[in-house]
């Protein structure tokens, strides 16, 4: 081989007198796995989507095979062999599974789309990675997990060169995580080049053969994975060492905050009932699809037809939407942020105060109070944002988060329902939600956090429930929350009868 | 070649830091160059009667504009507002007809007026949230019932009003400006605020933007795309108040006919997107005179009406590039 599969040099990429990315040299080899670890805003993002010609090089140059890459659009990237899995899918949730598995390279016979052959090649691709999904389902009807594999089957059916992975397992379980490290491997084995960005290093550790850490734009690490440890990946990240991730967890719990009993909602959730208490944050683990965000949802008033009876502060309450819900003091951060949680046009300060608004209308919106109310916010929880009035969506995926967190925090509420508060974000700010939610507690608030790592629970709950084909499966304490613990109840290896204590209701 | 460059950033910057929505340069430049050309193109383009009468033209369905600027805003479309005027016109002039005390019958009318207009928006709104249907075709069908209604009361013929007062409100002026147009200028500037500065008009441009977030916040997505309509329907009341009087007689045919393009072309020139979310009143009003002067300044130059609808879709299509472009 003379030249590299994909050789970049000088790379420079400015938005207007910002600079987000500087001089970065890199070559792939076919067949390598390369991971590009960073912390929110160091760059990764905006390398990959150079890469993928989403964006355009603000200097250097970008060589596939040897031949320039210029002026490119993510069309003619594909077809180029470079496909990039992004973190917010691209799938049409109209259409059916096979149809965005071969949306844009139909197969067609006289002409006509030659929807058997479509179909087919769909259910060996998907098979081929061990997952077992219907080509007929509206894609709108599947879980994250499973739109993903829809995602990957789209890039084998390509014939990529280069697979770009972006932050791909922040939406899988632990089982559903070997599975796609199964599938990179086979990628890898027929030649293909993987990019892989992830924020968790033991996977990068795991999977990759080299590595590039970028920080604030920069390269500053470029080596194989096996000469560092986890550490020294996370102290190149920061630049600094990492104190230990998560808080130390709570004293004795106080009162019962929440009461939920036998909640159900017909075909997701059944019976479910657990108490949540003053100053505990309990976990709630679960595989993605065993129904823990229904659960959320339902006790906010966002599903329909629920039974079952919610109490707080031992009051029995009736809430039909989240506005009752946030009137009795509950606030949910859904696990879809952009979907459901942000107005991405919205400048920060508008989204800080979606839920709140009303305190700060005397008549008319008095904007200097909201404005003030915004830098508090930013200041408190270390919010990186040029303006608050820029739209949220220009924000790192960290930032965001911590603008919809300051969304919650702002209505003062004593019962927070936290659906994956971790998702898609650095491990610095991971750490500097963890001690936001410890310490949310130990002012005597609530907080339930469902979470897909396991790490997640174990590190942060005070109590943890494991939740499995929409009911409750376990509650564990203290020691039983452990990885394997977590598995054998969320995978119905175990169940609560044979030996772990019942939920401590009366 | 490259300090004209920065020169320009620099400028761009500089206005950027100015206290007025950027998005609103765009329309404001345009509509400040189509007065200079309009000037210099005709010599009774400036003269007090014709600007006078081109505000007036322009406020009636500026006044429809602004309230099918908050229908955009949350998502939606109102394609029935034109019919709807004709129809709001017929039930005015019933009204006004209808009671012997000419103060009274003026009063009456003008709040029978809005509160049918209100009427209307609100059928049009619970069909598009309760029913589910989409707001293009709800108003396509609407549209056609309203104007059907029209001519069937009236017997498609025009009705006349002989009450002294009421040709008073159209035809009369204030400071010497036509009614019409304080109107217009009034109902702008409390859009305005309702937009800007209220929680009901941040909810519009939220609903708009993202409907699940908007229902995640605790927002009424159903009550408030249903507001919009009955906002629209308002203005539309007024709107045919302005136009009845100032004719003293109401025409179920022509009365409002292809309002609704002009109302929408008014929106979508101002910087509203189509796709909802974002927009501004300003604009809109902005977008009205834009499309106001232009039919003047070709009726002043003498070009073939067949021609004007050309123009017209030359300048929408102009703006919508332009904005296209901001945006990418």
């Amino acid at each position: 081989m003379s030249h590299p599969l994909l050789r970049l040099r000088g790379i420079s990429k400015a938005f207007g007198p910002v600079t987000v990315l500087q001089n970065i040299d890199l070559d792939v080899e076919p067949g390598e796995v390369l991971g590009i670890l960073g912390e929110n805003g160091a760059g990764k993002s905006t390398l990959l989507k150079l890469i993928s010609g989403v964006y355009q090089p603000t200097a250097g140059t970008i060589e596939l095979d040897g031949q320039p890459f210029q002026s490119l659009d993510p069309i003619e990237a594909r077809s180029c062999g470079v496909a990039m899995i992004p973190q917010e899918f691209n799938l049409v949730p109209s259409l059916r599974v096979y149809e965005n598995v071969f949306l844009g390279q139909e197969i067609r016979r006289y002409g006509l789309l030659d929807r058997r052959t479509m179909r087919r090649r769909t259910v060996e691709i998907l098979a081929s990675l061990n997952v077992d999904l219907n080509p007929n389902l509206m894609i709108g009807k599947l879980s994250v997990a499973e739109k993903q594999m829809v995602e990957v089957a789209r890039v084998l059916v390509n014939d990529a060169r280069i697979v770009i992975l972006d932050e791909p397992t922040t939406v899988l379980t632990d089982r559903e995580v070997a599975v796609l490290f199964d599938v990179v491997r086979s990628l890898q084995s027929r030649g293909v080049a993987v990019l892989f960005i992830s924020h968790k290093l033991k996977e990068v550790k795991e999977l990759c053969h080299r590595l590039l850490i970028l920080r604030d734009g920069r390269p500053v690490e470029l080596c194989a994975t096996a000469d560092l440890t986890e550490e020294d990946m996370a102290y190149r990240m920061v630049g600094r060492e990492l104190a230990q991730i998560y808080p130390d967890k709570g004293s004795t719990p106080g009162d019962c905050a929440l009461e939920v009993q036998g909640l159900s909602v017909p075909g997701l959730i059944s019976d479910i009932s657990f108490r949540l208490h003053r100053g505990e944050v309990l976990g709630l683990a679960g595989l993605v699809g065993s129904g823990r965000t229904e659960v959320a949802e339902a006790i906010m008033g966002l599903q329909a037809r629920v039974s079952g009876s919610i109490r707080i502060d031992g009051k029995p309450v009736s809430i039909r939407d989240p506005d009752a819900a946030h009137r009795h003091g509950l606030a949910y951060l859904s696990e879809d942020r952009q979907g459901k949680g942000l107005i991405l046009n919205f400048n920060v300060m508008q989204n800080i105060t979606a839920l709140s608004l009303k305190r700060y209308v005397r008549g008319l919106i008095r904007h200097g109070a909201e404005r003030r109310q915004a830098e508090h916010y930013q200041e408190r929880l270390a919010i990186k944002a040029a303006s608050l009035r820029n739209p949220v969506g220009l924000l790192s995926g960290g930032n965001q988060q911590k603008v919809y967190l300051a969304k919650l925090l702002d209505i003062h509420p004593r019962i927070l329902l936290l659906d994956e508060p971790t998702r898609g974000i650095d491990i610095n700010t991971k750490q500097q939600i963890y001690r936001l939610i410890r310490s949310l507690a130990d002012e005597g608030n609530a907080v339930l956090v469902i979470s897909s790592e396991l790490e997640e629970i174990i590190g942060l709950a005070d109590r943890a429930l494991v939740m499995r084909e929409g009911q409750i499966a376990a509650e564990l304490t203290g020691d039983q929350i452990n990885e394997q613990d977590i598995m054998l109840y969320a995978a119905g290896a175990r169940h609560r009868d044979s030996g772990a204590p019942e939920p401590a209701l009366n | 070649m490259s300090e004209s460059r920065t020169f320009g950033s620099q400028l761009l910057s500089g206005l950027r830091r100015l206290p007025i929505d950027t998005s609103l340069l765009a329309p404001l430049l345009a509509l400040l160059i189509l007065l200079v050309v309009s000037s210099l193109a005709s010599e009774f383009f400036l003269n007090t009667r014709n600007i006078s009468n081109v505000l007036r033209q322009v406020s009636y369905t500026g006044i429809i504009a602004i309230g099918m600027t908050f229908v955009i805003i949350a998502g939606g479309i109102d394609l029935s507002v034109g019919s709807m005027l004709a129809l709001v016109g017929v039930v005015l002039m019933y009204i006004v007809n209808a009671i012997a005390d000419p103060v009274q019958a003026v009063i009456m009318g003008m709040l029978g007026a809005v509160l049918v207009g209100a009427l209307f928006g609100l059928f049009n709104g619970i069909l598009v949230t309760k029913g589910r249907i989409a707001a293009f075709v709800v108003t396509l069908a609407s549209m056609s019932i309203f104007r059907s209604l029209a001519l069937y009361f009236t017997d498609a013929g025009e009705i006349t009003t002989r009450n002294p007062l009421f040709n008073n409100i159209g035809g009369g002026f204030f400071l010497g400006l036509p009614i019409p147009v304080w109107t217009f200028l009034a109902m702008a500037i409390v859009a305005h605020i309702l937009l800007m500065h209220t929680a009901y008009g941040r909810h519009v441009c939220a609903v708009g933007s993202n409907a699940q977030v908007a229902r995640y916040s605790g927002i009424r997505v159903q009550r408030v795309i249903m507001s919009t309509f009955v906002i629209a329907g308002v203005c539309v009341g007024v709107s045919a108040i302005m136009l009845a009087s100032r004719l003293n007689s109401v025409s179920p045919s022509d009365a409002g006919y292809f309002y609704e393009l002009d109302a929408i072309a008014a929106v979508v020139i101002g910087g509203t997107a189509l796709a909802g979310g974002r927009g501004s009143i300003w604009g809109t009003v902005i977008g009205a005179l834009i499309l106001g002067i232009i039919n003047n300044m070709l009726n002043l130059m003498g070009v073939s009406p067949y021609l004007q609808g050309l123009m017209k879709g030359a300048v929408i299509l102009a703006a919508v590039l332009l904005q296209y472009r901001r945006n990418t």
